[in-house]
């Protein structure tokens, strides 16, 4: 929702008024224990995995992160219940770091396929994307790969006359494949630098519908072998442990190779992509903080702990 | 996914509870640390989790141990029950309004499902000879006007849109629209919004206060995690709910947040969204999903079939018979038999956990054949049905002439046998935590 009148906060406002929630709630917790808690005790292991669980790591990947932090208190003889914070932080911080540059780093032409559950927000993101990267200088081409969804076509549409970058669009219903097909086609004549390729919404347990998202990632293997092709996954912040399933057999069909967080400008944490970090592998690219074109952020995994524990 | 054996965690945690007796604290306590680790996979609340072990505790230590159950089933049985009695036990429906036309209006976060379900209710409502009326109260969301159009015009019902008007003037003149042309049902699609935004949270009062819903229905994405009780409480105590619609339950998500939902705003979920169809609806069963959610398939329903239909003594004898590899034939046409009782074979096999397509693509077992199957095996000899090694290609030759049947089907049922008695020797030593001689399914 556009609120025009009001002053845009800068980037690092935005961020932490994204991630602001996220913070308050997790950092005013650890606090709480801290101050509550004078030594570490069982106990007190057992509110941090609470901790952990209400903002959606999930129970594995929770008890993970906190037999490591048993493990190093014990190692090391730490009292002091301040560092748990410390060790919280470098402990997340870790397991998100590797391996999480984003598609920009990439020089060649790149073919970005965006998929993921109903709803999740991809044909925004596909609209906070294309203005990105038009913004810093790269041509962009959007396809309109959803001919499923109702009014799909159109909504993307108007993203893509905001973002000011041209689309390719079928009729409804016709073969998104086919979609995708002219798109390349397109996008080779025209030399762009960056292709989105927006899908229908699908949940991942529907085999049909993952063949056709398997057959459009074929089309643009076989049609563009030259480019730097990417599959993002959109993952609502507020989903739970299946985030893990989602991220786990999209990564069968198509293999994901990031992940865009978005709706983090709610209460939910988005602690999950913890765990489909740890578990799967797949690194972070992108959060989305809002509704406008640009509450959209490069992931930067300090930052994102540290506005997470801080 | 660790979750998916429920029931063998439960057997192995209570695996030394051999004797008969009560649960003790000690049994429990082990119990319930797999039962919370389930339920937090499932992605209900923690703090909705804390209370529910703790009530289910109470309720479980010095509860006597059902004849017929083992330790573990009789906890699943507890967990399962305070589950549906935590989802509201019976359906509810929607309250229709004595004066026409009742006003429904759909409120939820962004993505979540609000316009598709508009749709499906619009369809489930013409189907019952109602005369329904859309309402595109989205004015924000790119498109959100043309997919409602869209959407009304498959379920043939038609949409009252203003443009990007108010959405509260919106609201006014589409009841007006209703009233004029004898609509007795008005559904309002709303924007996607945040609980925390208080301007638009201020905008759905608003447009309460100007229409007086009949029904303000929460819709709840189904794979929503920790988060789905903030966003319940809010919306109730904000504008106030009277239901939930639970979407995407077509996935494959446990749907903890059904439970999280309902157990913090005591609001009923009415309806679930089982698919992108406009007959993707269903009115929610409260019972399935407490299944469902503790990842049991149905279980608990195979308990209580099993318990109400099968021979207890029978059941033992074969079981010896299995353990010691005399299943014979006979046995096997019986077994047919007991489960023509229960329900199709197929289903009574898949509501197992652990159990798989895979596992079961061997047997073919069709209880309408059970007249034929009988038949081909009164066509052997004793010998043969106590041996049916010995069933060579000449034997059944004959046993296909004498029963009437192709030599076919005489192979088919003697692979169907094999292959239920390979499965039955493999869930034997699955279950071997069980009690011996409480076999509760003819096929263990
Ligand atoms: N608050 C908030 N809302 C968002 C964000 N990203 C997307 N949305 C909203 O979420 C809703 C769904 O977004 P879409 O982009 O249509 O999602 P989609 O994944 O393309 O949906 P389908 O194509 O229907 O599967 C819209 O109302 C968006 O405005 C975000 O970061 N924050
Ligand atoms: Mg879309």
């Amino acid at each position: 929702m556009e609120n025009k009148n009001k002053e845009r906060p800068n980037f690092f406002e935005r961020l932490k008024f994204g991630l602001a929630k996220t913070r308050n709630s997790i950092t005013s917790r650890v606090d709480e224990l801290v101050k509550y808690y004078r030594e570490i005790d069982e106990e007190f292991f057992e509110e941090l995995e609470e901790t952990l669980i209400l903002a959606d790591v999930g129970i594995e990947t929770t008890e993970d992160i906190v037999n490591y932090i048993k493990k190093r208190v014990k190692e090391e003889k730490i009292g002091d219940v301040t560092k748990i914070k410390d060790l919280l932080k470098e402990k997340i911080t870790s397991i998100l770091a590797e391996d999480s540059s984003n598609p920009e780093s990439k020089d060649r032409p790149t073919v970005i396929l965006v998929v993921g559950v109903n709803g999740v927000g991809k044909t925004t993101t596909i609209g906070k994307l294309a203005n990105r990267y038009r913004k810093t200088g790269k041509s962009v081409l959007v396809a309109a790969a959803d001919t499923f969804r109702a009014a799909a076509g159109e909504q993307l549409e108007i993203w893509c006359k905001k973002a000011e970058v041209p689309l390719v669009k079928h009729e409804d219903k016709s073969d998104p494949a086919a979609v995708v097909f002219d798109a390349i086609q397109s996008a080779k004549s025209r030399k762009v630098d960056v292709l989105l390729c927006d899908t229908a919404g699908r949940l991942h347990n529907k085999k049909n519908l993952m063949n056709e998202l398997e057959k459009i990632n074929r089309i643009i293997n076989r049609e563009y072998p030259a480019a730097n092709k990417e599959v993002l996954l959109v993952v609502d912040a507020t989903t739970g442990q299946n985030a893990i399933a989602q991220a786990s057999i999209f990564k069968e069909s198509v293999d994901i190779t990031g992940i865009v967080l978005t709706k983090l400008d709610g209460t939910a944490k988005g602690g999950v992509v913890i765990a489909v970090k740890s578990q799967l592998g797949i690194p972070i690219y992108y959060l989305g903080v809002g509704e406008d074109m640009d509450d959209l952020q490069p992931f930067d995994p300090k930052a994102f702990v540290e506005a997470l524990l801080n | 996914m660790a979750f998916e054996n429920l029931a063998d965690k439960l057997q192995s945690a209570l695996k030394k509870l051999t004797g008969k007796g009560k649960l003790n604290e000690k049994d429990v306590k082990a119990a319930m640390r797999e039962v919370r680790i389930a339920l937090l996979e499932a992605d209900v609340n923690f703090i909705v989790v804390k209370d529910l072990i703790k009530k289910i505790t109470e309720r479980a230590v010095g509860t006597e141990i059902m004849e017929s159950l083992t330790p573990g089933q009789q906890v699943i049985k507890i967990v399962n029950e305070e589950l549906t009695a935590l989802m509201g036990g019976t359906q509810s429906k929607i309250t229709m309004s004595p004066k026409s036309p009742t006003v429904i209006m759909l409120v939820g976060l962004q993505g979540s499902g609000k316009t598709t379900h508009a749709g499906k209710l619009a369809y489930y409502f013409k189907k019952q000879g109602k005369n329904p009326l859309l309402v595109a109260c989205d004015i924000y969301r790119p498109a959100a006007i043309k997919q409602l159009q869209v959407v009304g015009e498959k379920a043939e019902t038609p949409v009252f849109e203003y443009g990007k008007n108010d959405p509260v003037l919106i609201a006014r003149e589409a009841l007006k629209f209703a009233k004029n042309n004898n609509h007795d049902i008005v559904l309002i699609d709303t924007a996607g919004r945040l609980h925390i935004n208080e301007e638009l949270m201020e905008e759905l009062n608003s447009i309460k206060n100007k229409v007086h819903p009949h029904e303000i229905l929460l819709v709840v994405d189904s794979m929503t995690g920790q988060d789905a009780v903030n966003v319940a409480q809010s919306f109730n105590e904000q504008l106030g709910i009277d239901g939930l619609i639970l979407t995407k339950l077509d996935g494959d998500t446990r749907g903890g947040a059904a439970l999280s939902a309902k157990a913090i705003t005591g609001k009923p979920i009415k309806f679930s969204g089982i698919g992108e169809k406009l007959e993707d609806l269903e009115v929610f069963h409260p019972d399935r999903m407490a299944s469902r959610i503790l990842g049991m398939g149905d279980v608990l329903t195979i308990i209580e079939r099993a318990q109400a239909k099968i021979d207890t003594k029978k059941a033992q004898e074969m079981e010896k018979k299995l353990l010691t590899q005399s299943f014979t034939l006979d046995d096997y046409l019986e077994q047919l038999e007991q489960v023509k009782n229960m329900g199709s074979l197929q289903d009574i096999l898949s509501m197992i956990p652990g159990m798989n397509a895979k596992k079961m693509s061997g047997i073919q077992i069709d209880e309408k054949q059970i007249p034929r199957t009988q038949a081909i095996i009164q066509s052997m000899t004793p010998e043969e049905r106590s041996k049916p090694s010995i069933i060579n290609a000449s034997r059944r030759k004959r046993i296909a002439a004498g029963s009437g049947t192709r030599i076919q089907d005489v192979n088919q049922l003697l692979k169907s046998y094999e292959e239920l008695k390979k499965l039955m020797k493999q869930m034997t030593s699955m279950t071997k935590g069980m009690k011996k001689g409480k076999i509760k399914f003819p096929f263990m």
